[in-house]
């Protein structure tokens, strides 16, 4: 109990005096996972407004597909992008494996069916009568598709967060593509599980809380914007 | 065709996060420098929880103007790693597949830069009572009354467990299924020891993570002595013929950096202070007789 404790007060500590090495697995952590969730969302507007805007065969199938993918091991995401970027492997040639960049690479593959699914579904929300309207004011495909998305902004923007808290909570891509380098690439949650092997709770606990509260921050931000 | 289209999304999608990675970034240690200057080793477990590299990393940094990254991993994913050519040099403890690497053409030679010795570490009260035995004979009573938590991961610590096993005349198969008394953890020598310790059950340590954690754990060395027991640490540097982008200049500089007499004097003095002990006595090149 008293390891606890103590751990909780030097965790506090930790934060209220800006330990180097904490803020800067923190900015790393969020550099990565912030740079992902935007990339991913980039991809994920127009992709899931085709969807949404078009029938198809398959269409039902795709979907289904789309959500199962909602809940794919982190773990099973780092060991095909490993592979993939390994230098055996065959974008080895791209020297990305143990950088950054294939985090962002690793998180976005994860997220990007978290996005898809939920702006389908956020779009399909939205109420019918606007995409007539839209059309009998002569609005295109296109003007039509950004009306009905400015409708569901609110719900876009909680897709958007569910898959940052997603990437920015995950260890085992992290750990796997990443390699936990020290000063290169280790984030909060790589960083919190080497720390616990390696018995030294305090860092560990102190990087725990940081992440809960950036969720705390984010949806309390997000909690704001929809009830405005 | 296929090959293509990925390649093309993939630096579309590198160079992206790149510039926008670098946007928000204002640490210099944080930007990622070009890869050329990065040397990247697979270090095995135990000279990274003594905190070995944390110490020699900056030094050889400031020495060569390279980035060092280290990562931590046991023998064998080390050896993995070295195998694809994901690390430039590899530093690890377990001879024969250490020859067997670099008889495979994976590596240009191994280097032995340090050495010391494994302990089987156990509880203050040495319920199995092997206190003083040689290790074979000290498994041979473990294998009847004991509980043994295993690395389980194929590290060289595992690779010599499993060594002491053999020359105890047991197939290692026999106690991987002998029983809930063997646990393998699958992890680090540093998260084993905490595990044995919250079991109050029997390890093999090297003596270097051993004494890094003293404090943590409550467990005490109880088999120190057997030839068996000798462990060194060697470092590899990919082979570039297998691996044109091995990056052989910088990984050779850090073979010279290590076996220098000036750090290995470093490496003999290391954690001296802190734990009362010699942790890794230096061996420059040579085979410890």
């Amino acid at each position: 109990m008293d390891e606890i404790g103590q751990g909780f007060l030097k965790a506090v500590e930790f934060i209220t005096s800006l330990d180097p090495e904490v803020m800067e697995i923190v900015g790393r952590s969020l550099r990565i996972s912030v740079t992902s969730t935007l990339l991913a969302t980039l991809i994920c507007i127009p992709i899931s407004s085709l969807i949404h805007f078009h029938r198809f065969p398959g269409k039902r199938f795709l979907i289904s597909l789309i959500q199962t993918f909602f809940s794919i091991p982190t773990v099973a995401v780092g060991l095909f992008v490993f592979t993939l970027f390994s230098r055996a492997g065959p974008l080895g040639g791209t020297n990305l494996l143990f950088t950054p960049t294939v985090m962002v690479i690793g998180q976005m593959i994860l997220i990007i069916p978290i996005l898809l699914g939920l702006t389908i579904s956020a779009l399909s929300g939205v109420d019918k009568t606007i995409v007539d309207t839209a059309r009998s004011l002569g609005a295109s495909g296109f003007q039509t598709a950004i009306a009905v998305l400015r409708e569901a902004r609110y719900a876009v923007l909680a897709a958007i967060i569910m898959g940052f808290g997603r990437a920015i909570s995950e260890v085992g891509l992290a750990i796997m593509v990443g390699g936990n380098i020290r000063g290169f690439t280790r984030v909060i949650t790589t960083a919190i599980s080497l720390e616990t092997s390696k018995g030294d709770l305090e860092l560990s606990i102190a990087l725990g809380i940081i992440l809960i509260l950036i969720a705390l921050v984010i949806n309390l931000a997000l909690n704001r914007i929809q009830h405005r | 065709m296929k090959n293509k289209v990925f390649r093309s999304l993939a630096i579309v999608i590198a160079l992206t996060s790149l510039i926008t990675g670098m946007a928000g970034c204002k640490t210099s240690t944080a930007a990622p420098l070009p890869l050329q200057e990065r040397l990247r080793v697979a270090t095995t477990t135990s000279l990274y929880d003594t905190g070995l590299w944390g110490y020699l990393k900056p030094m050889f940094e400031e020495k060569y103007g390279a980035k060092l990254d280290v990562m931590y991993a046991g023998t064998g994913i080390a050896l993995e790693y070295g195998r694809r050519g994901d690390v430039n040099i590899i530093t690890i403890h377990s001879k024969s597949r250490e020859d067997q690497f670099v008889a495979e053409g994976y590596g240009v030679e191994r280097v032995p830069f340090a050495y010391n010795y494994f302990l089987i570490v156990g509880p203050e009260s040495d319920p199995a009572g092997i206190k003083g035995m040689i290790p074979e004979d000290a498994f041979k009573k473990l294998m009847e009354i004991g509980s043994f938590i295993s690395r389980g991961d194929d590290s060289g610590t595992h690779s010599k467990e499993k060594a002491i096993w053999e020359k105890a005349d047991f197939d290692y198969r026999t106690v991987q299924k002998a029983g809930e008394w063997y646990i393998e953890t699958g992890r680090g020598m540093g998260p084993t020891l905490l595990m044995a310790s919250e079991k109050q059950a029997y390890t093999l340590s090297d003596i270097g993570t051993f004494l890094s954690y003293k404090g943590k754990i409550e467990l005490t060395t109880i088999v120190d002595k057997g030839d068996i027991l000798l462990n060194v640490y060697s470092a590899i540097a990919i082979n570039p013929e297998r691996h044109p982008k091995a990056n052989i200049e910088m990984a050779s500089n850090l073979i010279d950096f290590l076996t220098s007499p000036e750090i290995q004097k470093l490496i003999g003095g290391y954690g001296v202070e802190e734990y009362g002990r010699q942790l890794f006595i230096p061996c420059a090149g040579a085979e410890p007789k």
